[in-house]
């Protein structure tokens, strides 16, 4: 395509070690003036550890940076911006309470005598979001923009510091359909401006719509290189696992029963006491997967909270089996067979300092017979946690190592595990494949499907769009706290399902 | 993938890890020695002879080790009180506090009601003791649930509060009428209610002994100990397991006071006789310093206090004969919890990789 | 409205109306209690501003820590240290000068070690404090001695002209030099956090240190001086009740002050005006606790039963009134997000 384009950034044999992983192993590539190179490879495969590297975050092992032909030491982010490296974080790297001139100016900051001069500032981020058709408001707080908007202040702040090289990790991961073709004409406009892009994703169709080269990483080693017109999704997807890989979640229609979970009219605030979920009214029924859709932040957290009891409803109510569970507490909630796959699973779903047993029973341990009145007893726990390690394959060298010790798969199977072994009658799974592995991936979506076959209600919450579209019978897309519309998953197509979430009136479409 | 075997009880695996537990602790305690010892010749005076009289003064007879007896029981309660405030979450500053309470409900019940029954008597002015250190804290508890407001701080200013409550209770209507007495003191405990020696160890420290392995018990092999460590490790994880995080967060503070409330009973009962302001003054960061170097373990916590007691019951014969300042006590003690705390030091000098268990976080912010 | 965006968003005009009235409402009551008494409302306006001072003083060293992201209880320590080490400058020296500087030092040689502990020794930031706080008793306990003599304290210096306006000269221009810095620190430090470069990174490694880092702000290096500031402020707090308040040192002198200090920054919103505010309530209760005593056989009938009072009850009132304080203030404040977590990149 460019191939005669100079070479702005190259790493050569960059190796990485972390205690007990080796994150990179003897990783080169080159990004050339003015193109999309795309670096595809699985969760945990070692492509943020490279752009760390690269923008200075973490220093490598072994190996070299050479920016513009120059080898570069990047002692540090500074470093790297002054070689004219910008990096987008994949989790935004704004301070919410900070409006959005303050967040852009930060660390490269102008002054009037000791006084920062904000009039400046904002005179500059003007120009920058003229020039780049990159609108923002620059003294709206950070906290009140939407993901995609701040996602472009991101990109300003690289464009702020002069930025000619810039990193996007996962950039598309909480975007809908449509503001991830926003953000692809975007890209094109600064490459076209001379700006040379390094798009991490592990979505294979966004590789082959934006990428210019595609590079692949398996277990922190460059396993191939390509172009969009010589790969189809099939083979980038072998090459990122190694192995073929089923894209289609195999399962056989749904035959649903009656309704387990019905909310009516429920309405719910948010931490900060606004209103978040506004007369939501929903029904799952025995048997079959509901899929819940969404751009992040648009009330599924707390619809989830409110649902297991974790959050006061303020209006409306929670019935589970025809019975009403409005404002119970938790463990009622669960008592009455409900499971609950948190979004957080290290932080909702795990103690991390307890062993694989006593997470596998982090809401049974006082039932027997793992308790005798208030007296435990660890050898039924032990026991129980074998069994399941074997049922639900949990790699682990034994049940009583630290739960921290594990992969994210691993330590997802375990929560997975511990719900939907005892008697469930609904399961709300949130965010249920998260940063994990392909191979945990699809063996927790065979045990969502396993469950919901057994006649299980599911309610699946997920910002992905995909796991939606594999796994749902029927598909209810929230916007601003209400279901804009439930559609039939077979008949649901991307592009419907993302002008939905973006808001758009289902009468429209 | 390879498979636990059946637990067995391994006596020499166990052992090793008891040492391995130990080894911080007491490596710690052996720097902070050094660095006294430094001190102590910086400021003038012989090291040597200062800890040998110290060493004296703590264990060097029977009357010796007898006061060193003396001042660790209270230190065992408090520290048990700090270290299962700790494995729920909760830093409990205030045992000071409760313990005052204690002693002096434990003082009134023994000096105003005359003429029960011995057993009866003191079991009765122990019960209403630690009740009322329980109660004390509860309102740290109730206020940490309720409002978010860190026990750090309302501990502390509890402490304040009950150390000017039972001033004016022993100087006012609980005031010593007897002849001659002008300090603010209550009467002497009836000898029914005071607590006697069971074959020449007084009954406090056996009672302090039990409690220790009853907490233990509690803390490891309970579902309300369990409740207690998971909301200590992570209170969101608690949550959403369905632990009612607030109720846990209250009855761990009180279960603490209780504790605490009892050690002030104990010693009012068994070896002070009476409540006199100002009596254990500096038990409560004692208390922190006997917990921390048990690494909260609650066994471990007689050990520890038995160090820092004997320290204690030496200071003023090393005072005498050395000319050492009772004080560097308190120094070594800080310097102890200083090298227990930053415990990545010791890691570092003997060259050992922390163990990755169980760790609470207390300073998350102010709560809320 | 340039005053950084944040602020002035987050008072809202209701907010903004609310205060008014009430500064208002107090500037009255105090203009009639000045006509009606006017040398006991001077006294009393006078006594709360020094009552107040060690109060903002600690307040504002919790607020460089805190807003840096580290949780600092050690201010008592830090406080009680300083205090010593200044008494003991003068006692040596008998140069007061010398005397406030050897507690400026002692307190960021006490804020350079909680750093240590803190930042890069990773102790849980609240344990740290405590170590600070134990250690403080021990240290000036086994150093002190008894019979050592000061050699006077600072003494209030009027400032011409503006001392001799009626009310606010006493109270505001003719205080001792560490009031008056600690008043001046007040607006400094605004100025420092909410207009300046510093002022933005320190707030920015408060909340998100890792956005910080990845601009190029080196975090840890940042809340190595903040927290050494911060020692230094509770230094000075320190020096103020050893050189200025009393003049001389004694056992556990700070007296909680520095955990007072904390309820009043939680009080204040981490935000040097509010935590004033507070701190001039804690020394308006403190002045009155002082003034009962006094007041017995003055006071008006249907306050009489304050005057029968044991002193034990009087003296529980600053305890009692802090507790009350964060009980009532500290759910509806947001501490700085990444308060007391230590910062880590992997």
């Amino acid at each position: 395509m460019r191939g005669d384009a100079p070479v702005v950034l190259e790493a050569r044999g960059i190796t990485k070690r972390f205690p007990g992983v080796l994150a990179n192993e003897q990783v080169s590539l080159t990004l050339q003036h003015g193109e999309v190179l795309a670096l595809l490879g699985e969760n945990g495969a070692g492509k943020t550890t490279l752009m760390n590297i690269l923008y200075g975050l973490y220093q490598q092992d072994a190996g070299e940076v050479l920016v513009r032909g120059k080898p570069v030491r990047m002692r540090g982010p500074s470093a790297a911006i002054r070689h004219g490296i910008g990096m987008v974080h994949q989790h935004f790297m704004l301070v919410p309470v900070f409006t959005v001139a303050e967040n852009i100016i930060l660390g490269a900051e102008t002054s009037r005598g000791p006084l920062l001069d904000m009039a400046a500032a904002r005179r500059h981020i003007h120009e920058l979001s003229q020039r780049h058709n990159l609108a923002v408001d620059p003294d709206a707080l950070v906290k009140d923009l939407s993901v995609g908007q701040q996602q472009r202040v991101e990109i300003i702040k690289a464009l702020y510091r002069n930025a000619t090289i810039l990193i996007l990790d996962e950039p598309t991961a909480v975007l809908t359909p449509q503001e991830t073709d926003e953000l692809f004409v975007i890209i094109r406009s600064l490459t076209a401006q001379g700006v040379s892009v390094i798009f991490i994703t592990h979505k294979l169709r966004e590789v082959l719509a934006l990428a210019d080269r595609i590079v692949v990483l398996r277990r922190g080693r460059v396993v191939g290189e390509t172009r969009p017109r010589e790969a189809s999704e099939r083979s980038l997807a072998e090459m990122m696992v190694g192995r073929s890989v089923i894209l289609q979640v195999e399962k056989q229609t749904a035959h649903p029963g009656a309704t387990v979970l019905a909310l009516e009219q429920l309405s719910l605030n948010d931490d900060r006491g606004q209103q978040v979920v506004n007369a939501l009214t929903l029904d799952v029924r025995a048997g079959e997967v509901l899929g819940l859709a969404g751009v992040q932040g648009n009330g599924q957290t707390e619809l989830v909270e409110a649902i297991t009891g974790l959050r006061p409803v303020r209006a409306g109510r929670v019935l589970i089996d025809g019975q009403d569970y409005t404002g119970a507490a938790p463990r009622r909630i669960s008592e009455s067979g409900c499971a609950h796959v948190p979004e957080d699973r290290q932080e909702d779903g795990l103690v991390l300092g307890y062993s694989v047993a006593d997470n596998l029973v982090l809401n049974t341990y006082y039932v027997a017979p793992f308790a005798h009145g208030i007296v435990r007893d660890g050898q039924a726990v032990l026991h129980h946690a074998e069994q399941l390690v074997a049922q639900y394959d949990v790699r682990t060298p034994n049940v009583t190592t630290s739960v921290a010790a594990l992969s994210g798969g691993n330590q997802q199977k375990v929560i997975i595990a511990r719900e939907l072994s005892r008697e469930v009658r609904l399961l709300i799974a949130a965010q249920p494949t998260r940063g994990i592995d392909v191979g945990s991936i699809e063996f927790i979506h065979q045990q969502i499907i396993a469950a919901r076959d057994r006649g299980t209600a599911v309610l699946l919450v997920s910002a992905e769009l995909d796991e939606i579209m594999a796994l749902a019978d029927r598909i209810a897309v929230i916007y601003h706290g209400r279901i804009v519309a439930t559609l039939p998953a077979t008949s649901a197509s991307r592009e419907q399902l993302g002008l939905l979430m973006a808001g758009a009136q289902p009468e429209h479409l | 993938m390879e498979r636990a075997k059946p637990p067995k009880v391994d006596l020499w695996g166990r052992g090793r890890a008891l040492l391995r537990a130990a080894l911080i602790p007491t490596t710690a305690v052996l720097i902070a020695l050094l660095i006294g010892a430094l001190i102590i010749a910086l400021s003038g005076a012989n090291p040597l002879i200062a800890y040998s009289a110290l060493f004296e003064g703590g264990l060097g007879s029977t009357r010796a080790f007898a006061r060193t007896l003396e001042k660790a029981t209270p230190l065992i309660f408090g520290g048990l009180a700090v270290a299962l405030a700790f494995k729920g979450g909760l830093f409990n500053i205030g045992a000071q506090g409760q313990l005052l309470l204690g002693a002096i409900f434990a003082a009134y019940i023994g000096f105003a009601f005359q003429g029960l029954p011995p057993v009866l008597h003191s079991a009765l002015a122990l019960l209403v003791g630690a009740l009322l250190g329980a109660l004390w804290a509860a309102i740290a508890g109730l206020l940490k649930a309720f409002t978010g407001a860190h026990e750090v701080i309302t501990t502390i200013m509890l402490n304040f509060v009950a150390f000017n409550l039972t001033d004016w209770l022993a100087d006012g209507p609980w005031k010593d009428r007897a002849p001659g007495n002008i300090v603010a003191r209550t009467p002497k405990v009836a000898a029914a209610a005071a607590l006697p020696n069971l074959g020449g160890i007084p009954l406090g420290m056996i009672l302090a002994a039990l409690v220790a392995l009853a907490v233990w018990w509690l803390i490891w092999r309970t579902t309300s100990g369990f409740e207690l460590r998971t909301v200590g490790q992570s209170p969101s994880a608690a949550r959403y397991a369905g632990i009612p995080v607030r109720q846990i967060t209250v009855l761990a503070m009180v279960t603490s006071g209780f504790l605490a409330g009892l050690g002030g009973a104990v010693e009012t009962l068994g070896v002070v006789g009476r409540f006199q302001p100002g009596f254990n003054a500096g038990l409560g960061f004692n208390a922190i310093t006997v917990a921390l170097l048990a690494r909260t373990n609650p066994l471990a916590v007689i050990p520890a206090a038995l160090l820092i007691g004997a320290m204690q019951a030496g200071a003023s014969r090393m005072q005498f004969s050395s000319g050492v300042a009772s004080e560097i006590i308190d120094v070594i003690q800080a310097l102890i919890l200083f090298f227990v705390a930053a415990d990545s030091i010791i890691h570092g000098v003997l060259r050992i990789k922390p163990d990755d268990g169980e760790h609470v976080a207390l300073s998350s912010g102010w709560g809320a | 409205m340039q005053i950084t965006g944040s602020i002035a968003r987050a008072a809202t005009q209701r907010t903004r109306w609310l205060t008014g009235g009430l500064l208002g409402a107090l500037a009255i009551l105090i203009l009639v209690a000045y006509a009606r008494a006017p040398q006991a409302t001077t006294a009393v306006l006078t006594s709360t501003i020094r009552q107040s001072t060690p109060i903002i003083l600690g307040a504002l060293a919790g607020i460089m820590c805190e807003r840096s992201g580290v949780v600092n209880i050690g201010i008592e320590g830090m406080m009680l240290i300083a205090a010593f080490l200044g008494f003991l400058v003068n006692v040596w020296t008998g140069n007061l000068l010398l005397a406030i500087l050897g507690a400026l030092l002692a307190g960021g040689i006490v804020g350079a070690f909680h750093a240590l502990m803190a930042i890069s020794l990773k102790v849980d930031q609240i344990i740290a404090g405590t170590v600070i706080n134990i250690l403080a008793l021990g240290f000036t306990g086994y150093f002190y001695q008894q019979g050592l003599t000061t050699q006077g304290k600072l003494v209030p210096v009027e400032i011409p002209l503006l001392s001799s306006i009626p009310l606010l000269g006493p109270v505001l221009f003719a205080n001792p030099p560490i009031t008056y810095l600690s008043l001046v620190l007040i607006i400094v430090i605004h100025l420092l956090l909410f207009r300046t470069r510093w002022g933005l990174r320190t707030r920015a490694i408060g909340e998100h240190p890792a956005a910080a880092d990845t601009v190029g702000i080196a975090v840890n290096r940042m809340r190595y001086i903040n927290v050494i500031i911060g020692g230094m402020l509770a230094g000075l707090a320190g020096g103020f009740l050893s050189l200025e308040s009393v003049g001389s040192f004694e056992r556990n002198m700070t007296n909680g002050r520095g955990f007072v200090a904390l309820a009043v920054m939680i009080f204040g919103k981490w935000t040097p005006f509010g935590a004033w505010g507070g701190a001039l309530l804690f020394g308006f209760a403190n002045t009155m606790q002082s003034q009962i005593q006094f007041m017995q056989n003055r006071l008006p009938p249907w306050l009489a039963w304050v005057g029968q009072l044991p002193p034990q009850f009087i003296g529980m009132l600053p305890y009692l009134l802090t507790i009350a304080v964060l009980a009532g203030f500290v759910g509806r404040a947001r501490p700085p997000a990444a308060l007391g977590k230590v910062y880590e990149k992997e």
